[in-house]
């Protein structure tokens, strides 16, 4: 007995030894793996340093900084009209959403109101920053996954919108054309049916990324079920744009509180889609775009007539008082603090920008996953490196 | 309120003002009830936003009941202000602005551009210099408030907000390094934008903007003609 027993014994010391052995020879060594600064991905300059199991992220810290500007030190020395300049850099491919914040905060603080055609336009020219703007996440998006037609696509239809852009304000990206109590030029001759053409080729744009991207199986496999953010999550982060309307969440500045812009006088829908996944982020910007067309088109249809700029002062001085104004940009809500002290000079600003909030999340919502879900992950949350450094 | 062009929206503010007030008056009395003496100030203008000022003990507290209380669940963002005017003189700014601005005082504004008014606090008021200051939202009904809290001289400091909106990290981080404040309770209160080495907090007001401290600055050059100009010139003109 004693000895069959020190004979089991010993074999279970040995097999112990040998499972030791084994783990010994299995057991993964931590490895950290840095994305960027320059990655396709990042659409800037932003470095991700990630901790690795294997092939699982264990730890993420997102690092940035390389393209910081101090804007809301330099809008401290800036007279007002001055201060349009500088943050149409924050967000680059959407330049023209930038400055209306901005303008309609001073614009409250002022008591000015811009005509109803200043209006109109400021919204067309709104919507068409952010037709500008996801377009190119659109095709971006495929990009990410492998795909590297429908980034081709995307420069190719987006350039009709940069034209229409152009022949409003004279810059393709940064329009500097939003004033206070207006805009600064009205609608050349011949834009609008240039505009419902360019619309309804932006429409068939849409379709076209539908049926190229969307159906694709692999697109699907890379991006259903990947990056799931629940709603209250996202809401404490402070998420916003699509990336909060993807998890379900039905708000939206333009709708829920509009001011100084007329996307209410429009019928248009807010989309959301309750996923919450790199799928759903995506698919709301789809339908996004879509329906930024159809403001588009019912704008044009009723543009009132009459002045584009309000009785302003030459000489801007902004009355003492605190405002914030923040507006759905195509990154998501982007407001301006703005303190005046009756100066020339805005005495500080507080950039409230979309990227910054949404990337925040990051260090969260990377624990865990795969090393390729990163990049997916990242291009679907969609941030323009300008509009979190600022 | 006197509107410098209107169309038809006063109409539609007369409709929204008293809706919007007693939604914003309630919140704020529901606030008052649950922080008492912690709830310093508050400021309401009709039928746009809400400011709050609380003490700073109860800073963390008022962010909890807001987003369990009062349904804020959505943080939107978290920073500072620096109320002491900048030392900085104003002798490197544009001249021509200068000149223009003082003869150009058409409206009733108080401060010439450059008076020494001492601290002067905002909305919903302050004692110190620095204060730091926050805005949560309500995506359900629209609402949005501002709060602030007023960090004292000798001790730049008050609790964290991460426990409660873990969003507010990066926010707390950035107003660590701009403004040099610490909040208790962080998770780690490394620089975010700026290099590790870097000396001084950018953002308050004596922090010196080297490349306007060197280098005069043109200022406006060309002013554009604007409509309505030509009726209304008020000189001053360089």
């Amino acid at each position: 007995m004693t000895s069959i027993s020190d004979r089991e014994k010993l074999s279970y010391i040995a097999a112990q030894a040998a499972d030791a052995r084994v783990n010994v020879e299995l057991e993964t060594e931590g490895m950290t793996l840095n994305i960027g600064p320059q990655h396709p991905a990042t659409h800037g300059t932003l470095r991700i340093i990630a901790k690795l199991d294997g092939e699982q992220v264990v730890a993420v810290d997102p690092v940035m900084g390389y393209m910081h500007r101090g804007y809301e030190k330099l809008a401290e020395v800036r007279t007002y009209p001055q201060v349009t300049t500088l943050i149409n850099r924050i967000d680059w491919v959407g330049s023209f959403a930038n400055e209306v914040p901005f303008i309609l905060a001073a614009e409250r603080l002022m008591e000015v109101e811009a005509p109803p055609r200043a209006q109109w336009i400021r919204t067309i020219l709104f919507e068409m920053s952010r037709i500008a703007n996801i377009t190119l996440f659109l095709g971006d998006m495929g990009l990410q996954v492998g795909a590297v037609t429908p980034a081709f696509f995307a420069f190719r239809d987006r350039e009709h919108v940069l034209n229409l852009i152009e022949a409003v304000t004279g810059g393709r990206f940064h329009p500097n054309f939003d004033r206070i109590g207006g805009i600064k030029d009205d609608l050349p001759a011949g834009w609008i049916t240039e505009t419902r053409r360019v619309m309804k080729k932006m429409r068939q744009y849409c379709d076209e990324i539908e049926a190229l991207v969307e159906g694709n199986e692999i697109f699907q496999a890379r991006t259903r079920g990947i990056g799931v953010i629940p709603a209250d999550i996202g809401l404490s982060y402070g998420l916003s744009g699509a990336n909060i309307r993807g998890s379900g969440v039905d708000w939206d500045v333009r709708r829920d509180n509009p001011c100084g812009m007329v996307h209410n006088e429009t019928d248009w829908k807010v989309w959301t889609h309750p996923d919450g996944d790199s799928f759903a982020r995506f698919w709301v910007r789809l339908q996004e775009t879509r329906e930024s067309t159809r403001i588009i088109d019912q704008l044009l249809d009723n543009l009132p007539s009459g002045p584009i700029m309000a009785k302003v002062p030459r000489i801007i001085k902004v009355p003492a008082g605190e405002a914030y104004v923040e507006t759905e940009n195509p990154l998501g809500v982007m407001g301006y603090y703005v303190i005046s002290k009756g100066d020339l000079v805005p005495y500080r600003v507080k950039i409230r920008s979309a990227s910054f909030n949404n990337i925040s999340i990051t260090p969260w919502l990377l624990k865990g996953v795969y090393v390729p879900d990163i990049i997916t992950i990242l291009a679907s949350l969609y941030f323009i490196l300008g509009d979190i450094d600022r | 309120m006197s509107r410098l062009s209107s169309t038809d929206a006063p109409t539609d503010e007369a409709e929204a003002t008293p809706r919007d007030d007693t939604a914003r008056n309630e919140l704020v009395a529901r606030l008052t009830a649950h922080l008492g003496e912690g709830l310093l100030e508050s400021h309401i203008e009709p039928g746009v936003d809400v400011w709050l000022r609380v003490s700073r003990e109860s800073w963390r507290e008022a962010a909890a009941f807001a987003k369990d209380g009062l349904g804020f669940a959505y943080f939107n963002f978290l920073s500072g202000i620096d109320w002491m005017p900048s030392p900085f003189g104003r002798e490197m700014d544009s001249q021509i602005d200068t000149i223009l601005a003082a003869s150009a005082d058409h409206d009733d504004v108080s401060a010439p551009a450059n008076a020494d008014d001492g601290l002067e606090q905002g909305l919903a008021g302050g004692e110190t210099r620095f204060q730091v200051f926050a805005r949560l939202n309500d995506v359900v009904n629209g609402l949005g408030i501002t709060l602030k809290v007023d960090l004292p001289d000798d001790d730049l400091s008050v609790d964290s907000w991460v426990p409660v909106y873990p969003g507010a990290n990066w926010h707390e981080r950035e107003a660590k390094e701009m403004y040099g404040f610490s909040f208790n309770g962080h998770p780690g209160l490394r620089p975010l934008y700026l290099p590790s080495e870097f000396e001084g907090h950018p953002l308050r007001k004596d922090y010196p903007l080297l490349a306007r401290r060197m280098k005069p600055w043109p200022g406006i050059v060309d002013v554009e003609q604007m409509p309505g100009d030509d009726e209304e010139e008020d000189g001053g003109e360089a």
